[in-house]
């Protein structure tokens, strides 16, 4: 990836962090720590990886997004804004009770929605029915999954798995965001899903192991998916609750609780300084 | 008199797979290890490219048919109601129901005439959950015209249905060559003026013999078939309770949440007359051959019999 690229990138992903800021400060509830975590990838989805026309949010042949872990629904919809589904200044109705942005996505709701999620476990489920789909309509688009690493502790993503590596569906695409916190702490200090890399080779699965906030590696990880013939991919990001604002980072709490008006004007004002120093 | 045809219900949804197969290219039948007891097999046999075995993994099962459907499938996913209703609720009310997609459920091995199984295997409540699914279409056929029809118009229908069907072979109660099937319209079966046996599913056949039988005690009974639960025929209902002022429901299910509670609603509301249920009493089933297990629990003509003339001392 250019440096040209690269930097493009970013200020896009620092404009989806200030989306999600915006659109979970104006709920006053959201969750914004595993949204900022999996803001980068998001971005890159949006951007660079996936065939998508937003002017034609349900075109057949278009690559499709699960997000599995619904309730960072603040990175999908900033990122669909972004890439022009729908005004960035909607990103503000939030959780609104006249809005489409409902708290977890919904399809009947919003255009360019792939699938309703917010259930833990479910999506991933889903996503894997949309690649068989492809596959047995001699289709050749892509299918996005992106996981928590709390959200595999559901039995459901293993039934998934085993499902999508025996189906051989290389058009399928989880990504696991390891940021390593759930609500109640660490991962491991709830129910340890490690070594989540030899899981999902046990069931098939190729996998990689990146850094969540690097965009060369993002690329570099999408790529190898692509070129992965007969099994699924499984691209683990190591990445950073909350990154991007520095009192969110790796911070439990963050998890699902808005910025009050200080703490806002805090975010905005790093995001915008961050912004700033790109656009230099 | 003729003999009487018997078949199950499962059988029907088999053939008429098959006869969707034929005729629908955007059909595929998912199943979760059952295929032999759900007949799915008949489909898988015809055509093995459009069958999906998901393995015992049924919540998985259902969000694979929802991602499925939204690409263009009209998606039948089978396994036993328990499993169906029961452990994929969730799947069902979120990944199929909230975003309403073209899925449909055959849920086979519902209700106590599982028989010999026992009580982990039969299903008494998945009406009742099903029914609290905003947009669900639940359909109970009594008999395999019913259940043959029933699924080529669940299949014509766009929007998840929920189909549920029996183990046992069952007396056919409708005429092949004449019956229509349509869902959310009941049909009167018998008409009466003292008393109306609302039925649906095996309850129906049990429902005409006890019409015969009440017939001898004087009780002109009126029966009414439900296939549809979901949504309701309320005119139907409406009327025979304003005409015969007693209404009984028969139904193989818990006698909560089921078609004695979809009855009792619309009665409460819109045509207060005394309604009484027979069904499973808020209990476990057990094991025993599936007859004697539906005579042990109450689901037969004489314990309708006995609830139609409670019902129309009620009236009094």
């Amino acid at each position: 990836m250019d440096q040209a690229k690269k930097k493009e990138l970013k200020i896009l992903a620092c404009k989806v962090r200030m989306g999600i800021i915006e659109g979970v400060f104006n709920a006053k509830s959201g969750h914004p720590g595993g949204s900022l975590s999996i803001a980068d990838v998001m971005t890159y989805l949006y951007f660079e990886e996936m065939n998508i026309d937003p002017a034609n949010p349900k075109w057949e042949d278009r690559d499709r997004l699960v997000l599995s872990k619904g309730h960072t629904a603040p990175a999908l919809y900033a990122a669909m804004a972004h890439r022009g589904f729908f005004p960035v200044e909607e990103l503000k109705t939030l959780r609104k009770s006249d809005s489409r942005l409902q708290g977890h996505p919904s399809m009947k709701y919003l255009d360019g929605v792939d699938m309703s999620t917010g259930s833990l476990g479910q999506g991933i489920s889903a996503a894997v029915g949309m690649a068989l789909g492809a596959k047995l309509s001699g289709k050749d688009f892509r299918v996005y999954a992106p996981l928590g690493d709390g959200e595999i502790q559901e039995g459901q993503v293993w039934e998934a798995a085993m499902f999508a590596g025996n189906k051989n569906l290389d058009n399928l695409v989880a990504i696991v965001d390891n940021n390593n916190l759930q609500i109640d702490g660490t991962v491991e200090e709830v129910n340890s899903p490690y070594p989540i890399k030899e899981k999902f080779e046990a069931f098939g699965w190729n996998v990689v192991e990146i850094c969540g906030h690097c965009f060369t590696q993002i690329e570099e990880a999408f790529n190898a998916a692509k070129a992965t013939k007969g099994k699924p991919t499984a691209i683990i990001i190591k990445s950073v609750k909350g990154k991007g604002v520095s009192f969110m980072e790796d911070k439990c709490d963050w998890h699902g609780a808005a910025p009050n008006a200080e703490q806002y004007e805090i975010a905005m004002a790093e995001l915008k300084a961050a912004l700033a120093e790109l656009e230099a | 008199m003729a003999d009487v045809i018997k078949c199950a219900t499962r059988d029907a949804y088999g053939k008429a797979l098959v006869e969707l197969g034929n005729t629908n290219d955007k059909v595929l039948v998912l199943d979760a290890d059952l295929a032999k007891a759900t007949k799915t097999v008949t489909f898988r046999n015809a055509f093995p490219d459009k069958f999906i075995d998901c393995g015992i993994a049924e919540s998985n099962m259902m969000g694979v048919a929802a991602g499925l459907a939204t690409t263009g499938y009209t998606v039948f996913a089978s396994s036993f109601a328990m499993f169906a209703a029961g452990r994929a609720f969730e799947q069902v009310r979120n990944t199929i129901g909230y975003p309403h997609l073209n899925v449909k459920i055959g849920a086979t091995h519902a209700g106590i005439s599982v028989g010999e199984d026992g009580a982990s295997h039969q299903c008494c409540e998945d009406i009742a959950l099903m029914r609290t699914i905003p947009g669900m279409v639940i359909i109970n056929p009594a008999d395999d015209v019913e259940a043959y029809q029933a699924v080529l118009a669940a299949a014509d229908y766009y929007g998840p249905v929920y189909m549920r069907f029996g183990r046992l072979a069952v007396p056919r109660v409708n005429d092949e060559a004449t019956y229509k099937f349509e869902i959310g319209k009941g049909i009167t079966l018998k008409d009466g003026n003292d008393v109306t046996i609302v039925a649906t599913g095996l309850m129906v056949n049990e429902a005409l013999m006890a019409a015969e039988e009440l017939k001898a005690d004087g009780i002109d009974a009126r029966v009414i078939n439900i296939h549809t639960i979901k949504p309701i025929d309320e005119e139907i209902i409406i009327k025979a309770a304003k005409e015969t002022g007693a209404i009984v429901t028969a139904e193989e299910h818990s006698i909560i949440g089921g078609l004695g509670g979809a009855v009792s609603e619309v009665i409460c509301e819109k045509a207060p007359v005394p309604v009484l249920r027979v069904g499973v009493e808020d209990t476990y089933g057990r094991s025993g051959p599936a007859v004697e297990l539906l005579h042990l629990y109450g689901l037969d003509a004489a314990h309708i019999v006995e609830k139609a003339k409670k019902a129309v001392e009620l009236k009094k």
